[in-house]
């Protein structure tokens, strides 16, 4: 191992030589933006910080979930999401649907503006619609639009049609963001209808955005927001923690415990992801209802949430978090109670007086799975299951675990990535591919199909929840938790709201004077 | 010297060995009293999941001990049968081996072991062991080799030969053990590097699997509570030094009586 140390030795020098040159670079930086940000004395403005760059400025080319997060507070489509989980009208003032629910009609708002100043028509929404749609550009195409049948322009309405009914459309109008029609500077200058403009970038530094005044809806509070990039988690923390950014959002409770509550609140918001030990029900003992309802019952989920969470998080029941209001069957949380006599009891009855083995198989690089499966299976112990934990990289989990269902139980969270029941239920209907914890239930099949087919939105709810009921009552999976997302800011900033998606709206943040 | 090292390492011995049977708590068993400071309940405190530190440190002891011995006895076995092949033929045997030995430590060796983990598949004690077994070998047959080059043509070789004594009792028989002042070193030395090891693979996350306890895994669960309980990496990092310490003092203590 001696060999080890000469090669750090001579990696140290480097390391250090580079880290010096960057130090000077990032002084030398520092001087300029101190420069030109402090100009205007009077201006309100409030500093995000952020763990990495924007993928793409052009909103139908971004991908990761941490642009579309900022990226919000720019663009919008004819409707858009609000923090309490509904679909309002937006670059649109009003949507009608057909009794078939095949023809969508959206009147355009008046008055709607771009950053530029000129007024959004018809043909803009026309072109941002095909943009999304023909494959031209196929970074832009949204597979979601594949029940489109067609878009046509009428003075000031826009009639789409679609070949089948969906309620998951109105989710899909909601990306497909309004921009001016044959604009090419999207990526380096963005242009869109949102409350903030865009102002300035520095790769891999900063974004800055600008109020727009001429904003249709409510006006944002605070004139400037900027978004600093701090890639490593330890430099988030020492930024907020030398006044450098007011507001951080996704942080662990470890790094939250390191700031000073005297001068920042930590808000509470939900990862909006159900976060389980999910079971292959196709496999022995899994495949044994009374074994599965065992193991709810053996699972402490608050004290899974006290020890390996700090208290943060939100207990589940289903696989549906309380965000989605809608659709969120409240008394399914408490169905299983926590009762080791009882889970002893069932495993008797399913003839496993003894308990048995089985393995939790966790991918290594997400911690809070992992901490999770810890106190899990020390749970599981005191009933008499002999739990071992199985870490695998990223790589293999998704093609073991996820792909080939080739395991016995994870740890892990899934998520709705748009504002539908749909995807989180879904996956457990028998014959769908992405159906990993191979749930099968042919009452389950039945209520499913008739919801996916349902065109009103009140009866499918009602069958959404009767899924929901389904799972918890067959004990599908041990459903734990809707983890917390912990936001930490400044005493000074308020106004700060959570959405059941992942974005962050800066029109309300505001810092009090 | 070598007494104290003698002293420190059976201390080490003893507590490794009792807590394969015994510890003061379940070393796997959480608790709501959590990140506690030393105490008298707790001696060493207790962790983020309020298990107790003591307890999981008589155990990772012997999980990181039960890794080193293992490295170091498959690594110096075969590095063993290297160097004596090589330094007793000499000749094409030598330069075949040796270059094929000079390519493998080529690597540098964290990044050899890395990959081998990621191939036999992470989260397993055996996985560091092959690891790091392979890892090792290199490094003592290269110096079995010269040990053995050195004294292959000495005149007791030349006369058991001459007695007609087979290449493979001379190797072995007479020459393995005129290796010890060279042998025991490396071994000592071995055995350290192969902690160190175990800590520095554990710490980057691919060593023994949770709730399993081993010094650098916790030593790497405690990296990211070292301003809310200093306590924890304290303890685990003097236990490891002090098993180092212990072991390389031996060490040093047989060179000199050699």
């Amino acid at each position: 191992m001696s060999l080890l140390f000469r090669y750090n030795s001579r990696m140290t020098k480097k390391v250090g030589f580079i880290a010096f040159v960057v130090l000077c670079l990032v002084f030398a930086l520092a001087g300029c933006s101190k420069n030109t940000s402090e100009s205007n004395s009077n201006e309100s403005v409030v500093a995000i910080g952020i763990a990495q760059d924007f993928d793409s400025l052009d909103p139908h080319h971004m991908q990761a979930a941490g642009t579309k997060e900022i990226l919000f507070n720019m663009f919008e489509g004819l409707v858009k999401p609000t923090s309490d989980g509904d679909i309002v009208p937006a670059v649109a003032s009003q949507v009608t649907k057909s009794d078939d629910g095949l023809v969508y009609t959206f009147t355009l708002r008046d008055n709607v503006k771009f950053h530029d100043g000129k007024a959004v028509t018809a043909k803009d929404v026309l072109y941002s619609f095909n943009r999304r749609m023909d494959g031209k550009d196929s970074a832009a195409k949204l597979a979601s639009l594949s029940v489109v049948k067609s878009v046509e322009a009428n003075d000031n309405k826009i009639i789409i049609t679609l070949s089948q009914p969906s309620n998951e459309f109105l989710a899909a109008v909601m990306n497909v963001y309004i921009i001016p029609e044959g604009y090419g500077n999207q990526e380096s200058f963005p242009i869109g209808t949102g409350p903030y403009r865009f102002s300035k970038r520095v790769f891999q530094d900063s974004l800055e955005l600008v109020r727009f005044d001429e904003y249709w809806g409510e006006q944002g509070k605070t004139d400037k927001f900027v978004f600093r990039i701090l890639e490593s988690s330890d430099a988030l923390v020492l930024a907020l923690q030398s006044g450098a950014v007011d507001v951080v959002s996704h942080l662990t409770s470890d790094q939250t415990k390191q700031l000073d509550t005297n001068k920042f609140d930590i808000l509470t918001g939900s990862m909006n992801l159900v976060q389980a030990l999910y079971l292959n029900n196709a496999v022995k003992p899994f495949d044994n209802i009374l074994v599965r309802q065992a193991l709810c019952y053996a699972v402490d989920r608050k004290a899974v949430i006290d020890l390996a969470f700090d208290g943060y998080g939100i207990i589940l029941g289903t696989s549906m978090f309380p965000s989605f209001s809608k659709y969120y069957v409240d008394e399914l949380t408490n169905y299983y109670q926590y009762n080791p006599q009882k889970a002893k009891d069932l495993l008797k009855e399913a003839g496993y007086p003894n308990g048995f083995s089985m393995t939790i198989t966790v991918p290594s690089n997400y911690t809070p799975h992992v901490n999770t499966a810890t106190v899990i299976a020390e749970m599981l112990r005191q009933v008499g299951i002999d739990a071992s934990i199985q870490l695998v990289d990223w790589g293999t989990w998704l093609e073991e675990v996820y792909t080939k269902r080739n395991y016995q139980s994870t740890v892990t969270g899934v998520s709705s990535d748009n504002m539908t029941a749909r995807k989180l239920l879904e996956r457990f209907g028998s014959t769908v591919g992405n159906n990993f914890t191979n749930y099968s239930n042919s009452q389950y099949d039945q209520i499913l199909q008739k919801a996916l087919n349902e065109a009103e939105d009140s009866v499918q709810t009602e069958l959404y929840k009767d899924l929901e009921r389904n799972l918890t009552e067959n004990a599908a999976n041990v459903y734990i938790q809707d983890m917390a997302d912990l936001v930490a800011v400044k005493k000074d900033i308020k106004g700060l709201t959570f959405y059941p998606l992942y974005v962050l709206d800066i029109s309300t943040i505001y810092r009090e004077k | 010297m070598k007494k104290a090292g003698l002293i420190i390492t059976a201390i080490m011995l003893v507590l490794a060995l009792v807590g394969a049977f015994w510890t003061p708590y379940s070393y796997t068993a959480v608790s709501y009293d959590r990140l506690q400071g030393p105490s008298a309940k707790h001696v060493l405190g207790t962790d983020n999941f309020g298990r107790d530190i003591l307890s999981r440190i008589m155990k990772g002891m012997g999980t990181t001990m039960s890794i080193a011995f293992l490295t170091v006895a498959i690594g110096a076995f075969l590095g063993t049968l290297i160097g004596a092949v090589t330094g007793y033929y000499g000749g094409w045997v030598d330069r075949i081996l040796m270059r094929f030995n000079d390519a493998v430590t080529a690597f540098p060796t964290f990044l050899l072991a890395l990959l081998i983990v990621s191939i036999v598949g992470p989260g397993s004690k055996y996985s560091v062991v092959i690891a790091l077994s392979l890892v090792f070998i290199p490094g003592f047959a290269r110096v079995m080799r010269s040990e053995y080059a050195f004294l292959a043509n000495r005149n007791f070789v030349i006369s058991a030969r001459l007695m007609g004594a087979g290449d493979a009792r001379i190797m072995f028989r007479y020459l393995l053990p005129n290796t010890t002042r060279t042998l025991l070193p490396a071994l000592t030395i071995g055995f350290n590097n192969a902690v160190l090891a175990e800590a520095g693979l554990s710490f980057l996350g691919i060593g023994v699997s949770p709730p399993d306890a081993s010094l650098g895994y916790m030593l790497s669960e405690s990296q990211s509570l070292i301003v809310s309980a200093p306590w924890y990496v304290l303890s685990v990092g003097l236990a490891i030094v002090l098993l180092v310490f212990g072991v390389g003092l031996i060490g040093e203590g047989s060179k000199a009586d050699a």
